[in-house]
């Protein structure tokens, strides 16, 4: 049987249900829960990917492109924040960082 | 067939690689899976003809950010056994969302989707077709302004993670050039004017220039300091002494 | 003319301003002398004005300065000048001139003497605005105004607890009837879509047939609504019962300001108000009816309640609003003319009579009580002269101003066909006893008699100086003469053809003309043809048996018919009705809609309940605010899909 776009679609929400479920699972490690986004980006990238090739435009590719490139800056100012809340709390704990509650 | 068997293949070591993201005791192991993941998901991409892309997502995600978060990940002093209580206390509703967002593109696949999937089986490329030249000629055209935009994006996000993470430790010899060049003379050279030592001068301003002089002079030398301390001494008890001064 | 006019109103408020703000730079001689000043320019140029009219000018009505447009309407200071106006300008600047000459000796001790000055020459101003004005807006500005200056100068001594009472109470009645005046305002401009005069009067005879829906399905006739709205105007300003209960009270204020406004002026607004609307007046023969019974009523029980009075000034205040009765039933009658004259007459004798009481009063050191004086004839002969001409002329003495316009008033009652017009004939009739008992009971007790002095206020006790005498002879010169000189004129010789607008069938003063042969054959066909004479007569022979012949009968009929004095010093309960059931409903009501309305409703359900509310519904919303990122990417999570599921399975 031919591959076709519907199982890279099949397969990216896959991913992003697992990423999803990744989310809810590890909430309370900050590390993880960026992990799991860039999960998900990819396969939201898939999809494009998937569409582009499917329609013969490179478009999809540009954004892919595109998002691959916020996500990077995304991964490193996150990671930033974390060393820098690491740095002040001696945790990544999220269950401990409740300032914010109402 | 073999692009089939490819895909498949690769397909499930992706999804048990993201399950291993996802459930791994270890955040180590986690970030791992992860380059795992993203090194199958540049094997797919490679099948749907994406050759640059997933150059790329080799070379920055596995290469700089998968580094990068396994540095932050080993950086950091994580109390892993803390993080992991009730790990499966919201599983049911993680599983409930996903499911409905697999039902969800599910549904849109087989039911919404019948005039898509009619061209499911793209054309296949021409002859001499290159992938990396097709993007570059409209990311460099159409797209150049969100390209710079991008740049930019890269360049915001150096300079926020440095600003960030820098600090300034107390104690660090650091050479702050515009106050060396902003210095003035009156910054650095006091005149002092000094009296005259005469004869009528009390005995307390005597005093004062002899421990001023034993000062000095403990400060110039080692070997010194024996004399000053007995100069000194002598001033105090013989303060009518006009010669100790000079 | 026009710049006449203008300076007519503008020197008293020039001369207002200038002594208000700077009152103590100019001084005391400065403050009186530059609102005499004033008032002597706006006197002599309505002397101008007076002779040009007599002239025979043509009735000048025109705008000076439009100072507002509203779509259609246009807003503007205007000046109607007839003969009506002519002669309320002369008399209301004359009175003011010599008001202002008394002030100088009266208000000699007073601490706020240039405030003084500065009020009555602002009175003068709105007085003569109100006069002059040929729109409804303007004349409701100096309406106002005059209600604004009375209100200062009731309370012109704001130290005294009842000053603040009185001046409170004719502000607060005065808004009653301001807002009678307002809605027959607004009803005439809803109607007529004008404030000009003689648009609105052009109008008039088409809006007696229009109607109006009033109170569930009652038919109105649109110019009675707005005749009887006009006419509460005048009722509280000219002091007709029930809303004469501040003028009594206003005498607080200083006596040159109850001379001045309080009896010859701005009390008579209303009168004159009413005969300047005669063209509306006219077609409303609801409104005649009401104006006659109200104003019959006014003149006997307000007179009846001076005869009990001990305060030398509420004396002459009851009798004041008797006289403001008689002058309404006039206008009840058609008799606009005779109103207006009785007015004029009114405006010289009861000032007179103010200031000599104002006389006593200076001479007796602030002492008002009328039991604390007696036998002042022998010290006081100037007072006491003017006093007796000024009664004279009130009571109607034959050849005296009063007689000439009261009677010919009374005259014109009989005559009249206006239903209500016998109960208000016989009403005026009494009110000719009364007023002779009251007025010569106040001459004899107070000058004649024994002497009941304060022992320390006699050895002071002498004639008032210059500056009180001389206004006092002066206005003592018109009481005497005006009515013998201008009745022919005035009132038979068509002066206010111009001005006053009356239907045929209703013109009494026309048929009281007819009869009308020359003053000295008016006195001669009043002694045969009226009552009125003889029972002035024995209204003063009454007074002399009680308070001269036989001085303790007062207190044994006052014994005997205790219940009637009881009534009578209590002024038929007005006041307690109005504070024990208006003022304490209004307060009731007013208390209970800011506990269930303002405290209950807006505070409780809209201002606190709704922050109550927000607090709640906060409350509620804050548990979700748990500070936890995970929650919050949850919250993204799960609303995303909701979203999701409704994008694909809704449509």
């Amino acid at each position: 049987m031919t591959v076709t776009i519907s199982h890279y679609l099949i397969l990216a929400a896959v991913l992003f249900s697992m990423s999803v479920a990744g989310i809810f699972i590890n909430r309370k490690n900050v590390i993880l829960l960026l992990m799991c986004i860039e999960l998900m980006l990819l396969a939201v990238n898939f999809n494009f990917i998937a569409f582009s090739r499917m329609l013969g435009d490179e478009m999809g590719q540009v954004f892919v492109f595109f998002i691959l490139t916020v996500a990077a800056a995304e991964a490193a100012i996150g990671l930033a924040i974390l060393v820098v809340l690491f740095r002040t709390r001696q945790s990544i704990n999220v269950e401990e960082l409740d300032t914010l509650r109402g | 067939m073999i692009t089939s068997l490819l895909f498949y293949a690769f397909s499930l070591i992706l999804v048990l690689s993201a399950l291993g993201v996802i459930t791994s005791r270890n955040p180590v192991h986690s970030a791992l899976f992860l380059v795992l993941a993203f090194v199958q998901s540049a094997m797919l991409w490679l099948l749907l003809e994406a050759e640059f892309l997933a150059v790329v997502l080799v070379l920055v995600y596995v290469g700089a950010v998968m580094v990068l978060f396994l540095f932050v990940v080993m950086m950091l002093d994580i109390n892993v056994e803390e993080l992991r209580t009730g790990f499966t206390r919201y599983v049911p509703i993680g599983a409930a969302v996903a499911f409905v967002v697999v039902l969800e593109i599910g549904h849109v696949i087989w039911f919404r989707s019948q005039d898509v999937l009619a061209v499911a089986t793209p054309e296949p490329y021409p002859a001499g077709y290159s992938n990396t030249q097709a993007l570059g000629s409209v990311l460099y055209t159409e797209h150049v302004y969100a390209f710079e935009l991008a740049a930019m994006i890269l360049l915001l996000a150096i300079v926020a993670a440095i600003t960030l993470t820098m600090r300034r430790r107390p104690g660090l010899k650091v050479q702050n050039i515009a106050r060396q060049v902003a210095v003035r003379r009156e910054d650095r050279v006091r005149l002092v004017k000094v009296d005259p030592v005469t004869d009528s001068g009390t005995s307390s301003n005597q005093s004062r220039i002899a421990s001023n002089e034993s000062r000095a002079e403990s400060v110039d030398s080692q070997t010194a300091s024996n004399a000053s301390v007995s100069v000194s001494k002598e001033s105090v008890t013989d303060s009518k002494d006009p010669g100790t001064g000079d | 003319m026009e710049g006449v006019y203008l300076s007519i109103i503008l020197a008293p408020l020039a001369a207002s301003v200038a002594v208000g703000l700077f009152g103590s730079r100019v001084g005391r001689a400065g403050a009186h002398w530059i609102t005499i000043v004033g008032v002597s320019i706006s006197f002599v140029l309505s002397l101008v004005v007076l002779a040009d009219v007599l002239g025979g000018a043509e009735v000048y009505s025109g705008a000076v300065y439009q100072w507002g447009q509203v779509g259609g309407l246009s807003l503007e200071i205007g000046f109607l000048i007839d003969h009506l106006t002519a002669l309320m300008i002369t008399v209301v600047s004359f009175v003011s001139l010599a008001v202002h000459i008394y002030t100088i000796g009266y208000m000699a001790d007073d601490d706020g003497y240039q405030r003084f000055f500065s009020y009555i020459s602002l009175f003068t101003f709105a007085m003569l605005t109100l006069v002059m004005s040929n729109n409804f807006l303007q004349l409701f500005f100096g309406w106002e105004a005059v209600g604004v200056v009375s209100y200062l100068l009731i309370g012109f001594w704001f130290k005294r607890e009842t000053a603040i009472f009185a001046n409170m109470k004719a502000f607060l009645v005065n808004r009653v009837g301001d807002f009678g005046f307002l809605l027959g305002i607004a009803t005439l401009l809803a109607f007529t879509g004008s404030l000009d005069y003689q648009t609105v009067f052009g109008a008039a005879e088409g809006l007696a047939d229009e109607r109006i829906s009033l109170f569930s399905g009652t038919e109105w006739s649109v110019l009675t609504v707005a005749c009887l709205g006009l006419f509460v105007g005048a009722m509280d300003k000219s002091a007709q019962m029930p809303l004469h209960v501040w003028l009594p009270d206003s005498m607080e204020g200083p006596t040159p300001i109850s001379a001045l406004i309080h009896a010859a002026t701005m009390v008579t607004a209303g009168i004159f108000m009413v005969a300047r609307m005669s063209p509306l007046f006219e077609y409303s023969q609801t409104a005649l009816s009401v104006m006659l019974v109200i104003g019959a009523t006014t003149a006997i029980f307000t007179g009846l309640l001076g005869v009990v009075q001990q305060d030398i000034k509420r004396i002459v205040a009851y009798s004041t609003l008797s006289q403001l009765g008689y002058m309404t039933v006039a206008l009840g009658a058609s008799a606009y003319a005779a109103g207006i004259f009785h007015l004029m007459t009114h405006a010289f004798f009861k000032a007179l009579l103010f200031l000599a009481a104002g006389s006593v009063i200076i001479a007796l050191h602030h002492e008002q009580d009328i039991r604390k004086m007696g036998g002042l004839r022998k010290y006081m002969p100037i007072t006491y002269w003017t006093s007796v001409i000024g009664t004279l002329a009130l009571i109607g003495f034959p050849g005296f101003s009063g007689f000439y316009s009261k009677d010919a008033l009374i005259e014109a009652v009989h005559l009249s066909a206006t239903p209500g017009a016998g109960y208000a004939y016989w009403c005026v009739l009494l009110g000719v006893f009364v007023t002779a008992l009251y007025s010569f009971r106040l001459l004899f007790v107070v000058f004649h008699g024994e002497e009941r002095i304060d022992q320390h206020a006699r050895e002071h006790l002498k004639e008032s100086p210059k500056v009180v005498t001389v206004p006092l002879i002066l206005l003592a010169i018109p009481s005497v003469v005006i009515g013998w000189i201008t009745i022919g004129p005035v009132l038979f010789g068509g002066f206010f053809e111009d001005s006053i607008f009356v239907l045929a069938q209703q013109d009494v003063v026309g048929l009281v003309g007819e009869e009308f042969h020359g003053a000295a054959a008016f006195i001669v066909h009043a002694a045969t043809h009226s009552v009125a004479l003889y029972l002035a007569a024995a209204g003063a022979l009454v007074a002399w048996f009680l308070y001269i012949r036989r001085p303790d009968l007062p207190g044994i009929l006052q014994s005997r018919l205790a219940v009637l004095h009881r009534v009578l010093d209590n002024k038929y309960y007005f006041d307690w009705f109005n504070e024990n059931v208006v003022a304490a409903a209004t307060r009731m009501l007013a208390g209970s809609l800011w506990r269930v309305a303002d405290a209950g409703v807006i505070d409780g359900v809209g201002i606190n309940g709704s922050a109550r509310g927000v607090r709640y519904l906060a409350g509620v919303v804050r548990t979700l605010q748990t500070g936890y990122l995970y929650h919050y990417a949850f919250a993204m999570i799960i609303g995303l899909t909701a979203f999701l599921v409704w994008l694909t399975f809704g449509g």
